[in-house]
């Protein structure tokens, strides 16, 4: 961490005391860098739960008073997780095979909450612009330069026309969102099973459901192909969600329909008055995030796995929900909680696999964090922060702001 | 107010310091191979010595699923034991991480990588095309053209599912009983088969005319998952309120929701399936009249035997009454309430199976 990580903001009052540490410096500016600093205590107070729980893990050492093996256990769990997302070609392509669909998902929560809305349905808006990618990428045979575009562009089409239905029931029938996009989430399950055992998906000889397999000419080529080890399986799905990230920052900041979800977001009745329409912003809001989450999905099955099944989605259109919290819904804020998520993935399969400690734990830590970061007043009474000034609170308003 | 700031960082930042460094000179705890521990069975340690190892990449349920997760990894630990080798395991939290375990198994060195289910089936097909010299085991999964370094390991388990149906048939006093599955796929409709056929077999021997709800053999009761025991509790309450008296669940952990209603309401018998539910769930154990074995600890084990020590790739196991491979439990509790007569007819109609005089599959 150096200063450049935390430059204070016009205006910014510090304390000219020179004598003090980085960590006062830190402090100091607090409130200024709610942003910065209270998701790394966060994290940090998630590793110190973290060590307990790995400890209470290992119960046969606990009983034994093996402390010093505990602690070889905690020691080596910790490492384990950043060489197991940063340390060579594989752990990084790991990270970002985790971080894409975490991030485009997480862009889908993100656009609604900037629009003072909670999207709750991006599993289902991936798992059907998925179900979208896959049709295309296996009933086509090439040339790719076509196919993967198409296949791309399906999963987004299919996840924004997903993400209407609660666009909708909401502008025009006050359906509260959350409500509507989880049933949509159900139905979106059971629509999938479904698909996948008809005859225009199910793969020949296979009774359960599973789609046939993506085209190689379908499937989305590889960052880093050119190596030729398999085993690296980053793709260039990574890069469209860059790409989004981008979007969603040249969106919200330089159009006028950015500017007005946000005005919607911060002020309903505000916005209304002003003139804007909130159930065009409604609308717009989460057909962009079903495009979102429809481009994860895309990238899963074209991509990353190169056919459907049920569980394709896993848990990741809820993992987002976490991913834009602790990015505030900001697009780099969006990128850097992806890229921890996917980082603590990548590095938990490792721990798993050095040390024996359940792949669990990276959920519980994960979990503390947004625990954490939903409860800044928490926070800064466990580490004795002053709370000055307004502060974010928890309240679901501030999380669009 | 600054002091106790400053002392509150160094102390944590001393914690977090302390946490990890730990201390490096009790760095090789002891690692006895695992004791018999089916509670929490995790990966054991590093491998214990140069004796190979046996690596098994679960599916979703992970490895403490009082099913075939779990009898898979006991079978592993079983065969390390025996045979010198060390026993390791990685869960997937999703569909996405088969590929990653598969990965690091490969790299670690593993001398057999058991997969576990169908779900894997891709996966592990991919890992052994690019890893021609990684030797593999499937369960439950066949291959329509067999993979040189890929055993599969198949059961036929509508045969023991027969014998249950006979017994149930057998065993009802309202003249009903009833099956139901998780999800309608094949490894789970196999066993509703073989209850249902065994059902009508025990109709057209003794002339009587129980009913077997919850499958007509292309559509029947499912749970629609293999996770919610309410469901499994749902399930067992219509069950009951149509007359049946006996019920077996092919839906992992949603049979336990029903073995829980069973305990609650009390009159209705459950037929357990993969394991011995008895053994394994012993807080319904009253309720188990018996469980439909799958021993796919005896075929990692025979996996384990042929690769590993034998260093035979390949090829196909099928796990049968013949071979005990499949089978019943024992009766346990209820072995007083089943006449000696219907005990007989089914060691009988075991043989004649084995002897292929009669086929389960109606």
């Amino acid at each position: 961490m150096t200063d450049t990580a935390t430059a204070p903001a016009p205006g910014d009052a510090t304390p000219d005391d020179a004598s003090g540490g980085l960590v006062r410096r830190l402090l100091a500016r607090i409130d200024t860098t709610n942003a910065v600093v209270l998701p790394l205590l966060a994290f940090i107070s998630a590793l110190v739960i973290g060590t307990v729980v790995i400890a209470l893990s290992d119960i046969d050492k606990l009983k034994e008073g093996d402390i010093g093996g505990i602690l070889t256990t905690i020691k080596d769990a910790y490492l384990a997780l950043p060489k197991g997302a940063f340390d060579g070609w594989r752990p990084l392509n790991e990270t970002i095979v985790a971080t894409t669909p975490l991030l485009l998902a997480g862009l889908a929560v993100a656009i609604t909450f900037k629009a003072g809305l909670f999207n709750i349905g991006g599993t289902g808006q991936m798992l059907m612009g998925g179900m979208g990618a896959v049709w295309v990428g296996f009933t086509m045979n090439g040339p790719g330069i076509l196919q993967v575009p198409l296949g791309i562009l399906a999963g987004m089409v299919c996840g924004m026309l997903w993400g209407i239905v609660p666009g909708l029931l909401k502008a025009r029938a006050g359906v509260h969102e959350v409500i509507s996009t989880i049933m949509m989430n159900f139905i979106a399950a059971s629509l999938v099973l479904y698909i996948l055992k008809t005859d225009a998906f199910v793969r020949e000889g296979r009774n359960d459901p599973i789609s046939k397999l993506v085209t190689p000419e379908g499937r989305l080529p590889r960052l880093f192909g050119y190596l030729d080890r398999p085993e690296l399986r980053a793709h260039i799905g990574f890069l469209i969600a860059i790409a989004a990230a981008l979007f969603f920052w040249w969106l919200l900041e330089r159009t006028t329909i950015g500017f007005e979800i946000r005005a919607q977001g911060a002020n309903s009745s505000a916005a209304r008055y002003a003139g804007m329409r909130p159930g065009l912003l409604i609308m717009t809001s989460f057909v962009i995030a079903g495009g979102f989450a429809g481009l994860a999905g895309a990238s899963e099955v074209l991509g990353t796995q190169g056919r459907a099944t049920q569980g394709f989605a896993g848990d990741i259109g809820f993992d987002a929900i976490a991913v834009a919290l602790l990015g505030r819904s900001s697009p780099s804020g969006t990128a850097l909680a992806a890229l921890l998520f996917g980082a603590l993935q990548a590095g938990g399969q490792k721990m798993q696999v050095d040390t024996g400690v359940p792949v669990d734990l990276v959920l519980i830590l994960r979990a503390l964090i947004v625990l954490f970061i939903a409860a800044p007043l928490l926070m800064k009474a466990i580490w004795r922060i002053k709370a000055e000034g307004a502060i974010a609170g928890p309240s679901f308003g501030g999380w669009g702001s | 107010m600054n002091k106790s700031k400053k002392l509150l960082a160094l102390g944590l930042i001393a914690a977090l310091g302390f946490a990890a460094c730990g201390s490096d000179d009790e760095a090789s705890p002891a690692t006895e191979a695992p004791a018999p521990d089916t509670e929490a069975p995790e990966a054991t340690d590093p491998p214990a010595g140069d004796g190979g190892s046996i690596c098994e990449v679960t599916d979703v349920g992970g490895v403490d699923d009082k099913g075939f997760n779990q009898i898979a990894f006991e079978g592993a630990q079983r065969a390390a034991a025996d045979f010198g080798l060390s026993a390791e395991v990685l869960e997937s939290a999703s569909d996405a991480d088969y590929a990653t375990n598969i990965q690091s198994f490969i790299e670690k060195g593993c001398d057999l990588i058991v997969t576990v289910g169908f779900l894997l089936g891709d996966a592990t097909a991919e890992a052994a095309g690019n890893n021609p010299d990684q030797q593999f085991a499937i369960i439950d999964f066949g291959y329509e053209e067999p993979i040189p370094n890929v055993l599969t390991l198949n059961f036929d388990t509508a045969q023991p599912s027969f014998l249950a149906g006979y017994l149930a048939a057998g065993m009802t006093s309202t003249g009903t009983v009833a099956t139901y599955g998780g999800i309608n796929i094949p490894p789970v409709t196999v066993f509703m088969d073989g209850f249902v056929n065994g059902v009508a077999h025990y109709n057209e021997v003794k002339g009587t005319e129980v009913i077997a709800l919850g499958w007509d053999g292309s559509e029947g009761t499912f749970a629609g998952n293999f996770e919610n025991l309410d469901d499994g509790k749902n399930i067992a309450s219509s069950f009951a309120d149509e007359g049946a008296d006996i019920i077996f669940p092919v839906a992992g952990p949603v049979g336990l929701g029903s073995s829980a209603f069973a305990t609650e309401t009390g009159g209705i018998r459950i037929i357990g399936v993969d394991n011995d539910l008895y053994e394994s769930n012993p807080a319904d154990a009253a309720v188990y009249l018996t469980s439909v074995l799958k021993k796919i600890d005896e075929a990692v084990y025979a996996a384990a035997d042929q690769v590993v020590v034998n260093g035979e790739g390949g090829g196909s196991y099928v796990g049968t009454l013949e071979n005990d491979g499949v089978g019943l439990s024992s009766y346990h509790d209820q072995d007083g309430d089943v006449p000696q007569e219907l005990k007989d007819e089914i060691e009988a109609l075991k043989g004649e199976i084995i002897a292929g005089n009669i086929s389960v599959t109606g």
